[in-house]
């Protein structure tokens, strides 16, 4: 379990202010001008050496996405934008940075544009975060008339500058390009990769997108030192990571714990344990909405990290862990997962536009149990045909958890069908 | 330019070479592979979104959108691997599951992309048993039906709109199963070009509102020819059944209109079957008889006495092809006549040189161009094919254009408007105005000069500074000419040609020997738009239209509109295309230079040819300059002005674009369009 000492968000539960005094009381913007004297590249190699890999889901090295921006400032200016259109269901992480510790996220904005030399960040809000936008803003404004960012940011010489953008509140707006899109002013669709947003991102310029949280962990990182972050966690799984559970749990929270703790202890230990007892536990989704889930006898022995859940056919994503008990009717879970993300389609490309709403319809049939197994058949065709075929990865993210489900339960759900079948005859 | 290196890249075993920049789509076909699409399309942005192109890549677990992945070297692509059969099997099913099963009632069908493509990568049979999609239709104006339940989003009409028309009138709302191509206020679609998003739309979500339900693809006679409704001569496919012409289509001609025609040249062709004159008529107490040809012919004879070279004038119409227009002079010549006007209005050229009055650059040369200085021309009305190409060259290099002219017209790119006054140019001439520093930095520029300033009295004066001005910055070498006269009508060019030997008869003689009432005869070979009084004369008409030279004749003489004759044109760039015949002209009519031929006989002046090859053969064994050099570049131009340059003003003339020909005035299709975009 993550000693107290070794957690990066002090304040995730907010039993203090958010305000600029109590963040510096917390150690933040603490010798931001030492970081600041670090060249470009050094700080990008640290960050590469801690290990932290991105927090939006993909789990990509961030350092290494870092060095992918430009080695020098060319004609076009270098941006960071930084993801807070945080919409997956399950995951309120950066919710709760934002507002607790935005200041966390602002020091983080200003070394990482720094280190990818941009002397412009755009945060991108969801739109229904409209109390944590104003609180963001008003750490922004507190930031700026501190002289800790702006010309000359934190008496570094680097003049930055950073604007906060709300969303209008669509899902696929989480998707990098597709929130560059909306950032730009036009429909929020993503775009076709190549190029990356490292080449011709925002205004064509060369761009990084990060999550929050992958921000929000850097200056600590940076002053505790990379050795420190990367001796945290499994190897390759490195540092603290915050989990949302929730569900039927007791005590459902946001919760900064070491990568890699296992799943049984997350739960038991910080969300006061499956409601009925672990017994009663059905299954769990380990990472958000659009992760495959697990079944509990997975569950008992599994640890939350990126390559152990991978291996178990899921994946790390957000870590928003959705705990459901045996008194779920999982096919009716999914089914609104399954309408979520038809609603949540932008309508671009084809499988996605199209085979969304059909496997929702579908899966519909089948929670009705109004279905044939010859139905189930097709769905899991149809969860292929659209997988791995879309611009972006919301069509996956659709079929994943469909597939999950009848990886776990087929047979339950088949047998459901034939008890329909037999009670009508 | 650094030169391109070519990329290898194997394609199913095979390894090709292609230039770098190739998508790996492009280097497919070059490979031989088939890959269906819809949304990608040549002339447009590339959207990736049909997913119909995937094919497999070496190393990548997914297969990839093939119109959108650059071609780089050593790529390993596989087009018929069971993973991309299996990809295509799922788009086309997901594209049909919504797609309506009424091709028998649909107007695309036999020539629809999906139904072709369902037939070769589509499963056969179907799984979907939910109720299809409806989506309302919209409204797009008198030109475009839509049937929007069709619509398989491809977005190629919307991608159109904004980068080559130019008007971000059509755009996408809602998302995921509920987005809709609309024109968000239920508006036409305000572009001279919206017909070719017919042609794009890959389904029938968007098809021709004059053609429906009118014909199948496979009823019509296809015929390549020329269009004469301005002097780029786009080429174009005429489609006709029973003698009627029922469609035009675009053909494929990189040099001139790409892909692309205007509305006018599409849909003007209803105008091709009202008010013909499908017999000859005289005027006998003020009112016009249908008679026989020999009885039209003995009324002229019976004139022809009184003719003389003082007395007589020729006038040259919009639409005359190259044939008529020199069997015209010919008649002329045996009756020892020289007073011939090549066009209607009062347009000032030199016709000394060639390239006094060309479009020099040529119409590929406004990709290359890399300053444009417009003067008193309104490209977007006068030639809306032309106006793409700049708008082409402004969205994908940035060009930067400048304009004189009577009034800031909308032209779809933006430019810099320098007012009205033509004075303007003598500043630039002597480095005095910013604009001198955007020619000296080019390397292309140009000068395109257009109707008013032909029409004003400054013509020449601003013809031959602009003359000066090129050939200060580099407008001229042995690569480039940047002397441009943009032509409205498809037999000006054509006229001036063969009749400049012949004959400098002017409109301001013409003006003044009407003024003095010494014109006693006027012969109107198809003209129309003339503004001289003529009531007085003996007018023989000769034409296929009873437009506004028949009205006034004493004789109709039927001729053949563009569409029922072979012909050559001479395009504003000095090309010469070959027009084929599609349908026969109504009734009595006959083609131009045939009547011109029967007439001289019966004047016992017998013309020297009997047919059309031996007509050809003598035009251009007379008139060497006809033919066109694809690769020099004419000389400079050569003008001879004695007046001083004058500040002058630009005058604004309303033009109605929908509207400029007997065709297109009396087709209905236009009379809409020129309604709702008025």
């Amino acid at each position: 379990m993550l000693q107290n000492k070794d957690k990066i968000f002090n304040n995730i539960f907010g039993f203090q202010s958010n305000k600029l005094s109590y963040a510096l009381k917390r150690g933040d913007w603490d010798k931001t001008k030492k970081i600041l004297s670090l060249d470009h590249d050094v700080i990008i190699e640290k960050i590469k050496n801690s290990g932290l890999r991105g927090r939006g889901g993909a789990g990509f090295s961030t350092g290494l996405k870092w060095s992918f921006m430009p080695k020098t400032l060319g004609e076009r200016p270098h941006y960071l934008v930084v993801n807070a259109d945080e919409s997956e269901p399950g995951t309120c992480k950066d919710r709760d940075i934002i507002r607790h510790e935005p200041h966390k996220l602002i020091e983080g904005c200003l070394i990482a544009s720094y280190a990818m030399r941009a002397h412009k960040c755009y945060i991108y809000i969801r739109g229904e975060f409209a109390n944590e936008a104003k609180i963001l803003q008003s750490a922004i404004d507190e930031a700026y008339e501190n002289k800790l960012i702006g010309k000359n940011a934190c008496k570094s010489g680097w003049d930055f500058d950073l604007y906060l953008h709300r969303g209008a509140g669509a899902y696929i707006c989480g998707e990098e390009t597709a929130l560059l899109e909306s950032l730009e002013g036009k429909k929020g669709q993503p775009r076709l990769k190549p190029p990356f947003p490292a080449g011709v991102g925002l205004y064509g310029c060369p761009t990084t997108v990060n999550n929050v949280e992958s921000i929000a962990v850097v200056p600590t990182i940076l002053r505790r030192g990379e050795n420190w972050f990367s001796k945290l966690g499994k190897e390759n799984n490195t540092g603290t990571k915050l989990f949302c559970i929730s569900g039927h749990v007791n005590k459902p929270c946001n919760v900064e714990e070491e990568m890699g703790i296992p799943l049984r202890e997350l739960i038991e230990k910080h969300a006061g344990g499956v409601i009925g007892g672990w017994n009663n536990l059905l299954a769990i989704i380990p990472g958000g909405s659009s992760t495959p889930m697990l079944p509990k006898q997975i569950c008992d022995t599994i640890t939350m990290d990126f390559d152990s859940l991978k291996n178990a056919g899921t994946g790390l994503g957000t870590a928003g862990v959705i705990v459901m008990d045996k008194t779920t009717d999982i096919v009716e879970a999914i089914v609104r997962l399954a309408f979520f993300y038809k609603h949540e389609s932008c309508g671009q490309c084809t499988p996605c536009r199209e085979g969304t709403g059909w496997m929702w319809r579908l899966l519909k049939k089948i929670a009705s149990k109004d279905a044939s197994p010859r139905d189930i058949d097709n769905l899991l065709e149809l969860t292929k045909q659209v997988e791995g075929h879309t611009i972006c990865a919301l069509g996956d993210a659709a079929a994943w958890p469909i597939q999950g489900l009848f990886k776990n339960f087929r047979d339950e759900i088949e047998m459901g069908l034939k008890l329909k079948k037999i009670a009508a005859e | 330019m650094d030169e391109l290196r070519n990329i290898n890249i194997t394609i199913d075993g095979i390894e090709i070479s292609v230039p770098q920049g190739s998508t790996v789509l492009q280097a497919c076909e070059a490979a031989g592979a088939e890959i269906p699409r819809f949304c990608y399309h040549e002339k447009l942005s590339v959207a990736g979104n049909c997913r119909m192109c995937l094919v497999e890549m070496e190393r990548s677990p997914k297969p990839i959108a093939s119109c959108a992945m650059p071609a780089s070297d050593g790529m390993i692509i596989k087009t018929s691997s069971e993973m991309v059969e299996k990809a295509r099997k799922g788009v086309m099913e997901f594209l049909l599951i919504n797609h309506p099963l009424d091709c028998p009632i649909c107007d695309q069908g036999g020539e629809c992309d999906l139904q072709d493509q369902a037939l070769y990568f589509g499963k056969g049979e179907t799984r979907f048993e939910n109720s299809k999609r409806a989506v309302s239709d919209k409204n797009m104006g008198p030109l475009i039906k839509t049937t929007m339940t069709r619509c398989i989003h491809c977005t190629r009409c919307v991608r159109f709109a904004n980068e080559v028309a130019g008007v971000e009138d059509l755009g996408a709302t809602g998302r995921g199963e509920n987005v809709e191509i609309s024109t968000y206020l239920e508006k036409a679609v305000t572009s001279e070009l919206s017909g070719n998003l017919v042609d794009l739309c890959p389904v029938g979500a968007l098809t021709s509102k004059p053609y429906q339900f009118v014909a199948r693809p496979w009823e019509l006679t296809k015929t390549e020819s020329v269009d004469v409704m301005d002097a780029i001569g786009s080429n174009i496919r005429i489609d006709s059944r029973d003698g009627k012409v029922l469609r035009i289509l675009p053909k494929n001609n990189e040099s001139i209109n790409e892909e692309w025609i205007s509305d006018k040249s599409r849909y003007a062709i209803d105008g091709l079957s009202k008010q013909r004159l499908d017999t000859p008529f005289i005027k006998i107490n003020n009112k016009l008889q249908r008679v026989s040809w020999d009885e039209a012919f003995e009324v002229i004879i019976s004139k022809i006495s009184n003719i003389s070279n003082e007395n007589c004038v020729g006038v040259v119409g919009n639409q005359v092809e190259n044939e008529s227009i020199f069997a015209f002079r010919e008649l002329f010549k045996k009756l020892n006549l020289s007073k011939i006007l090549p066009f209607q209005k009062k347009l000032t050229f030199s016709r000394e040189n060639r390239s006094n009055y060309l479009f020099n650059s040529k119409i590929e040369g406004l990709d290359k161009c890399d300053y444009l200085l417009l003067i008193g021309a309104n490209p977007r009305v006068d030639s809306a094919i032309l106006n793409a190409r700049i708008r082409k060259n402004y969205i994908h290099r940035d060009l930067k254009i400048s304009s004189i002219s009577s009034q800031q017209f909308d032209l779809k790119f933006n430019y810099e408007y320098l007012g009205s006054d033509v004075k303007i140019l003598t500043s630039i001439l002597e480095e005095k105005h910013k604009i001198s520093n955007d020619f000296k930095k080019a390397n292309f520029p140009m000068i395109i000069i257009g109707d008013e300033v032909l029409q004003n009295d400054c013509s020449l004066d601003v013809q031959k500074v602009s003359t000066s001005i090129l050939k200060k910055f580099g407008g001229f070498n042995k690569n480039w000419n940047g002397f441009n006269i943009l032509h409205n009508y498809a037999s000006t060019v054509g006229a001036i040609d063969i009749l400049s030997e012949y004959s400098d008869y002017n409109y301001s003689a013409f003006k003044n020997d009407i003024n003095k009432n010494l014109i006693k005869f006027v012969y109107l070979l198809n003209a129309d738009d003339f503004d001289f009084d003529i009531s007085s004369c003996f007018v023989i008409y000769q034409g296929h239209h009873g437009d506004k030279g028949a009205q006034l004749a004493d004789v109709i003489l039927p001729g053949a509109a563009y569409t029922e004759k072979e012909g050559s044109y001479t395009n504003l760039e000095g090309r010469v295309q070959y027009s084929q015949r599609a349908t026969f002209p109504p009734g009595d009519a006959k083609e131009d230079w045939t009547i011109l031929r029967a007439l001289s006989e019966k004047l016992g002046k017998k013309l020297d040819f009997d047919n059309l090859l031996q007509l050809r053969e003598i035009m251009f064994s007379s008139k060497t300059m006809l033919k066109f050099d694809e690769n020099i570049y004419s000389s400079e131009p050569k003008i001879i002005t004695k007046s001083d340059f004058k500040s002058s003003k630009l005058n604004y003339e309303n033009k109605n674009f929908f509207m400029t020909c007997p065709i297109s005035r009396c087709s209905s299709t236009m009379a809409e369009c020129s309604q709702v975009n008025g």
